[in-house]
């Protein structure tokens, strides 16, 4: 019954991202010409079919499942790609929704193969060590530089970003060691200077398998990725020995770390003048370019917007991978950010409801950690592109071009809907308990 | 764990909403700030994408007009006959204020103003193939050429328009410049070669000498002061006044002599009709000393002291207030020496005052506006500045200025089976400088069609021995003649 209902609600609340969505591709093919609409209709039909298709995978493989999840993720994949479409018709636009294919494929198939979440953790090593390998492979002869980062390699005529997936494989294999061994890790067993600490061997593998992500990201020039693990692997510690003194030194470890790299790196230097003086006239035409016409879309888009092709948000370098929020910001105005903004927002609330509801460490840890890669990297890429941080390119789940990107968020949140279909499934042993002997008002008098 | 996810979840929360206190300042905020940074190019990629309208003379010469290219600004504006009509135009340039007709019609040559028709509502609603509506002047482009081979390279301004109506017909400066470098897509080019035309400078070519220089306007201010003495009603075209070699001025030692240093006609008596036609200063300085305040009155009804209504903007021509204590500056302002200053377009004015039957004419440039597809949207009544004087004398002071073409100083005008009203005027400058060079004038005399106002500084080629009668008369003449020829009066 209410297996049912939620599946229907996620039906109709499927219908209406995808009525949006392609209105939305409907107004920017008119605005390019008006004789342009039929262009864009087999891309509806595409998007139409296949998130139909990936609700009917649900109905069959996690009928209990979130129902919001996948239509917010619909919806901000079907307006990215609307600006995509809009800023390159003919390139990446098409290649987007060949893109959204493939990651619905990819969801689908995540859905289908991973029955019990669970069995993930088994493989946790295994995953690591891949994770770790993905990480690395841009390093090898197979990567190639894009933008002066190495974080891409290239097989066949496709280029790919593995770490972007790497980072999937990186957090499931924290929530199943930190699962196993959250008691050791929060046990204080030796005290230094009135400190407690724990006991370093059982960091051992944890502190490998992180400090060698982050320096592979460091030397690949990956600034964003790297931020974002950091922050991910503190949280996930937080959450699973709630010891917040590891949080707080790990912060501080940042801080350190941060100004290390200022210090050390000329390309952090730079991030950060760009940051604090983006209008320099000095910079405004170089260095700061990016950012300052990333300001100047927002700024031009005020509160309503230039309207869905009226804006000149393609004067963005990049617009459509890191900088589409302010390319959307430019043509939607602050009403599209702010949308924006509370869709993640929503995706993310019910990430956490998920994690809170699983009914295992690893479910909640593995759920927390998803969750938490989805909110921060959303975070970090918008507080980059509005100056609240300095800039690190880092894509917007969801709405920025680019296949590794899309796929590797449709598996986030296939996991994320399996977490959730296994914790409304099972019954809890407790609350089966409480039935049982009468307890707490869930029993009709 | 609960309450870890918790607190994780509220620091995500305050992350977001931070991002949403950033929109907000970037977006709402400071976005007039930000967005009007000069490295935004948004603000110039619209001004460009527009097909704004042309600026058009009366006879079809299209004097500014955006040709479309193919970068990333859709139109470029290009000012097809140059220096000719610049100060008029004006310029649009790149980065900064536009001036001229640009300026002042700047709603209308980007479709903005006036009527919207179908076709602008079609193309605002698609945000494409925007156009502006065309401004047709009632500048003539034949006449502005005669103006401008009149003129040759004197410094100087040919002002020509129409005393019934006020449009100018041609509105010529010398020295004047190219606008179309300054239009220039390339800012770095467009800022020299505006800096080379030394903008702050009182000579600067960037400024029209016709509607925004100021200069003495001599003997052709008696037209005025003659106005002033028949309206006074204290005199008559035949009223008698002395005619001494010299007149001794007021509280001082000196004295004010005529240009010739001897009387007017050696008979010790001369009217007013007489005085004029032979341009008597003795005569009307002794007016300025009698009348001041009529005088002055009389110049500001016919637009003193206050700039001229122009589309392009003017600065004010000036006739001083002038203290009982400075009683000499009035036997000069009466003979148009002194304080008295006045633009080329003023003695336009003046002289198109006298050929309108005392009626001030507005003077404008505008002729109509034509949106590409509704036709005419806008075509102005002639104005009135007002009454200035009763129509008998503003016929009185005709025949006078009749006389002075006809056999006193201005027979360097006269037309052959026209008559030509006008007078010279050859006014002191700084100590030492040579004399400007002025003739003021209309015809046909009983039908006025055209007014001419011709100024040469410093006499132009002539040097010191210039005179409005030998330098600016035969340019007032050819001006004439060449309307004659286009409209045949």
């Amino acid at each position: 019954m209410r297996a049912a209902r939620r599946r229907n609600t996620e039906l109709s609340l499927l219908i209406l991202a995808l009525i949006i969505g392609s209105g939305a591709l409907a107004l920017v093919a008119v605005a390019r010409s008006t004789d342009r609409l039929a262009d864009v209709i087999p891309f509806m039909i595409v998007l139409v079919v296949g998130y139909v298709c990936a609700h009917l995978v649900m109905r069959r493989f996690a009928r209990e499942a979130d129902p919001l999840i996948l239509p917010l993720a619909a919806i901000l994949n079907a307006i990215g790609l609307a600006v995509i479409y809009r800023l390159s018709p003919k390139g990446s636009g098409p290649a987007q929704v060949s893109w959204t294919v493939v990651g619905l494929v990819f969801f689908a198939a995540t859905l289908m193969l991973v029955r019990d979440f669970k069995v993930l953790s088994r493989y946790k090593y295994i995953l690591g060590f891949v994770g770790l390998g993905l990480l690395l492979l841009p390093a090898t002869p197979l990567g190639t530089p894009i933008n002066g980062a190495k974080l891409w390699i290239r097989f066949g005529g496709f280029s790919f970003q593995p770490g972007e997936l790497a980072k999937i494989c990186l957090v499931i294999f924290f929530a199943a060691y930190l699962a196993e061994r959250k008691e050791l890790l929060a046990i204080a067993s030796k005290k230094v200077l009135s400190f407690h600490i724990p006991d370093l061997k059982h960091f051992g593998p944890l502190l490998v398998m992180w400090g060698v992500s982050l320096a592979v990201m460091f030397y690949e020039k990956d600034l964003g990725s790297s931020l974002l693990f950091f922050s991910i692997f503190l949280v996930m510690l937080y959450i699973a020995t709630a010891r917040f003194i590891y949080m707080a030194f790990g912060f501080l470890l940042f801080f350190a770390g941060a100004y290390i790299g200022y210090q050390v790196f000329d390309h952090v230097q730079l991030r950060v003048r760009i940051w604090l003086d983006v209008f320099n006239p000095d910079l405004i035409q170089g260095d700061a370019y990016q950012m300052a016409q990333s300001l100047f879309a927002l700024a031009t888009g005020g509160l309503f917007g230039t309207g869905f092709g009226q804006g000149r948000p393609d004067l963005i370098p990049a617009a459509e991978t890191d900088f589409v929020y302010s390319a959307l910001g430019e043509e939607l105005g602050l009403m599209g950010t702010v949308a924006i903004l509370m869709i993640f927002m929503l995706i993310v609330a019910r990430g956490l409801r998920i994690a809170v509801r699983a009914r295992d460490d690893f479910g909640q840890l593995l759920a927390i950690g998803l969750t938490v890669t989805l909110g921060v990297q959303t975070f970090i890429i918008l507080g980059g592109v509005t100056r609240l941080l300095p800039l690190t390119g880092i894509t917007l789940p969801f709405v920025s071009y680019g296949g590794s990107s899309l796929l590797s968020n449709f598996i986030l949140i296939a996991l994320l809907i399996r977490i959730s279909h296994q914790g409304a499934a099972e019954p809890d042993p407790a609350a089966t308990a409480e039935i049982l002997i009468g307890g707490r008002g869930s029993v009709p008098r | 764990m609960e309450r870890q996810i918790r607190r994780v979840g509220i620091g995500l929360i305050a992350l977001f909403l931070a991002v949403f206190v950033q929109l907000n300042y970037v977006q709402i905020f400071a976005a007039n700030d930000i967005a009007n940074n000069g490295a935004n190019v948004r603000a110039l990629i619209k001004k460009y994408s527009v097909k704004r309208g042309s600026i058009v003379t009366s006879d079809g010469v299209e004097i500014a007009k955006s040709v479309a290219t193919n970068g990333k600004y859709k139109y470029k504006r290009t000012y097809p006959e140059g220096e000719l009509y610049a100060h008029i135009t004006g310029y649009l340039p790149f980065a900064g204020e536009a001036t001229g007709i640009e300026a002042a019609y700047d709603d209308d040559l980007i479709g903005e103003g006036g009527t919207l028709s179908m076709q602008d509502i079609q193309d605002r609603l698609l945000g494409s193939g925007e156009r502006g509506d065309d401004v047709i002047l009632s500048i003539d482009s034949r006449l502005q050429e005669a103006a401008r081979d009149a003129l040759g390279d004197n410094v100087g301004a040919i002002v020509a328009l129409d005393p019934q109506t006020g449009e100018i017909r041609a509105l010529y400066s010398n020295p004047t410049f190219d606008p179309n470098p300054i239009a220039s897509f390339d800012a770095g080019a467009a800022e020299d070669y505006y800096q080379s035309l030394d903008p702050n400078s009182g000579t600067s070519p960037l400024v029209s000498v016709a509607t925004s220089r100021t200069f003495p306007p001599g003997s052709t201010f008696k037209v005025l002061t003659a106005s002033a003495a028949l309206e006074s009603g204290r005199y008559q075209p035949d009223s008698t006044f002395d005619d001494p070699d010299e007149i001794d001025l007021p509280l001082t030692d000196q004295t004010l002599t005529n240009y010739s240093h001897q009387s007017c006609t050696g008979t010790g008596e001369i009217d007013l009709f007489t005085a004029l036609r032979i341009s008597c200063d003795t005569t009307f300085a002794m007016i300025g000393l009698k009348i001041p305040d009529d005088i002055r009155e009389m110049a500001e009804r016919m637009g003193f002291n206050e700039p001229l209504p122009l589309e392009t903007g003017t600065a004010p021509s000036t006739f001083p207030t002038i203290e009982d204590d400075e009683e000499p500056l009035r036997a000069y302002a009466g003979i148009g020496q002194g304080d008295v200053a006045a633009t080329t377009l003023q003695m336009a004015i003046v002289a198109a005052t006298i050929a309108n039957d005392g009626e001030v004419p507005k003077p404008r440039l505008l002729h109509q506006i034509i949106d590409a597809s509704a036709g005419v949207v806008n075509e102005p009544e002639p104005e009135t500045l007002g009454q200035a004087m009763s129509a008998t004398s503003a016929a009185e002071v005709t025949d006078m200025m009749v006389a002075v073409v006809d056999s006193g100083t201005g027979t360097n005008a006269q037309i052959t089976g026209v008559e030509v009203a006008g007078k010279t005027g050859t006014a002191q400058s700084a100590e030492g400088a040579n004399p400007h060079a002025w003739f003021i004038s209309f015809a046909p005399a009983d039908d006025p069609q055209l007014v001419v106002a011709v100024f040469v500084q410093n006499g132009g080629s002539f040097g010191a021995e210039a005179t409005g009668a030998l330098v600016a008369a035969p340019m007032a003449k050819a001006v004439l003649e060449a309307d004659r020829r286009l409209r045949d009066w």
